[in-house]
């Protein structure tokens, strides 16, 4: 079958903006969590984040996109950019019509929604922004992504919380096979707004904690719940034959992938985790023995760290694999957190270096793993497995096979050749109408 | 009484839909069409209601879409401002 590759990667997390900014603090273990300064977070339980501070989205883009823009679409304008020139396409290598994006959402862009209904509330309708009108949209980065870099094949967006970046990456991979040649893929959001933390408080996962150091703490003994992160990388999917043949870099290969539900409370709640690990490694043709490194989901709630634990063990054997939660230095990132885990496996296999888990100190007993905690570790690089759930009982699992070096780099522009519009000219309209939710998510 | 002029209209398109620095201003281009300044409808949807709220004239969607340059609207704009 035709085989997907990652050949560009384009990061932006709290730990770092820009892919190598990210890993190498990565790699020396810092972390992006702290105080939130966005907006005022007295009053709530809940007030710590990662935020990415050292982004300015006028530095990036053209300043027609700002007005039309929630931050979250700015970060994954800006991390596309940097994905595609990463990946060193060269203007017309293919045709608009055979590329494509496949981007996950969780939330949408509730800064901008906030602001634009304070604006209704307050001032009236006709103060409301006409670009709310697409702004707000779970669907709005593959939106502009598609009009910024003239990528007008497949389009689609899938929407399963943490779970969605990786159920994305696997619908790139879908259009590949079915005879796309590049899709722009992975996940981001942002809402760092009273708005958005109210909907997440909601849900009563939230750490409560206030230092750092131990509000977001996967697996560990003292384990009480998570810290968001704002951000998510775009990774540049292609047909392997086709990367090849302009003799690119390859990253690496999207070998497996496999999705599940939790059941539902009243038919017995059995977790469906650990189907989708096993359904995973059987499409990607690798066996337990083979995967080198597990990127766990990491939820930092203890009954959920427990279930994750008791799977990785039951699939690899007690201590059986180094797993690791680079996510420790971001929080949790709703769409953009499983393919900045993505990045980091591909990264990790580039370097040899498997990324450290921060903080976590006493692993919770019973939870019989080896986790990577302090500094990288070493490693041959091969088979990485990814895992991410999402709220709602969401579990995805993808298994990467590291790439092959090839230099050969040129300069990326438009990957089509053509001239990426720098503004719309009426084409927005089009645009609302070839990103509705969908694709033909599993 | 109150006119529109070429930069006043300038500045609430700005303010709209965001500068680019790599266009023509509107006094240099007055009569250069809209989307080739780099305005799409929906910038001149949210014009149409700044100017309603800003000047009082309400403009149809019909006539806007008939003001196919940054000249055009403004006299458009002014004619309505000298009838009221």
């Amino acid at each position: 079958m035709t085989t997907a590759v990652i050949t560009g990667i384009g990061v932006a997390a709290p730990n770092g903006a820009g892919t190598e900014n990210f890993w190498a603090a990565t790699l020396r273990g810092e972390s992006g969590i702290g105080p939130i300064r966005r907006f005022d977070t007295r009053g709530y339980p809940a007030r710590l984040g990662g935020e990415i501070d050292d982004f300015d989205p006028a530095e990036h883009l053209p300043r027609r996109l700002l007005p039309q823009t929630d931050r979250m679409t700015q970060l994954a304008l800006t991390a596309s950019a940097w994905a595609l020139a990463d990946s060193g396409v060269a203007p017309g290598t293919y045709d608009p019509g055979e590329t494509g994006v496949a981007m996950a959402g969780a939330f949408g862009g509730f800064e901008y929604g906030q602001r634009e209904l304070e604006n209704l509330w307050c001032s009236g309708p006709e103060r409301v922004s006409v670009y709310m009108s697409f702004a707000w949209f779970y669907a709005v980065n593959t939106g502009q992504l598609s009009i910024r870099h003239v990528l007008r094949g497949p389009a689609g967006v899938v929407v399963g919380d943490q779970a969605g970046g990786l159920d994305a990456v696997a619908q790139a991979r879908r259009n590949i096979r079915k005879g796309a040649r590049l899709m722009l893929s992975g996940g981001f959001d942002s809402s760092f707004c009273p708005y958005g933390w109210v909907a997440r408080i909601s849900d009563g996962t939230l750490s409560t904690d206030e230092d750092p150091r131990t509000a977001y703490l996967p697996f560990d003994l003292r384990a009480r719940g998570q810290v968001p992160g704002e951000g998510g990388a775009v990774l540049v999917v292609e047909e392997a034959a086709a990367a090849r043949r302009r003799g690119t870099r390859i990253y690496g290969e999207i070998a497996g992938y496999a999705a599940t539900f939790d059941a539902a409370a009243r038919y017995g709640g059995e977790r469906g985790l650990g189907r989708a690990v096993e359904a995973a490694l059987a499409d990607a043709g690798v066996t337990a023995r083979e995967v080198g490194v597990v990127f766990a989901d990491g939820s930092g709630r203890p009954a959920d760290d427990r279930a994750e634990a008791e799977t990785i063990a039951a699939v690899f054997g007690p201590q059986g694999v180094p797993v690791t939660v680079p996510k420790t230095m971001t929080g949790r990132m709703s769409s953009g957190g499983a393919p900045v885990d993505l990045a980091g496996a591909l990264l990790a296999m580039r370097d040899g270096l498997i990324p450290p888990t921060v903080n976590v100190r006493t692993v919770a007993p019973g939870a019989r793993l080896d986790l990577v905690t302090g500094v990288p570790r070493p490693w041959q690089p091969g088979p990485a497995l990814v895992l991410a759930r999402g709220r709602g009982g969401f579990n995805s699992a993808m298994v990467l096979r590291p790439g092959t070096a090839a230099p050969n780099r040129t300069g990326a522009a438009s990957v089509t050749g053509r001239e990426a519009p720098t503004r719309s000219g009426g084409k927005r309209h089009e645009a609302d109408d070839t990103v509705g939710p969908g694709g033909d998510h599993a | 009484m109150k006119q529109m002029t070429l930069s006043a209209l300038e500045e609430i398109m700005h303010r709209c839909a965001g500068d680019d620095e790599s266009t023509d201003s509107f006094q240099q281009a007055p009569e250069r069409a809209f989307a080739d300044l780099g305005y799409d409808s929906l910038a001149l949807l949210e014009t149409q209601s700044v100017i309603r709220r800003e000047y009082g004239v309400d403009l149809s969607e019909q006539a806007l879409g008939a003001a196919e340059t940054p000249q055009q609207l403004v006299d458009l704009v002014n004619r309505w401002l000298s009838a009221v």
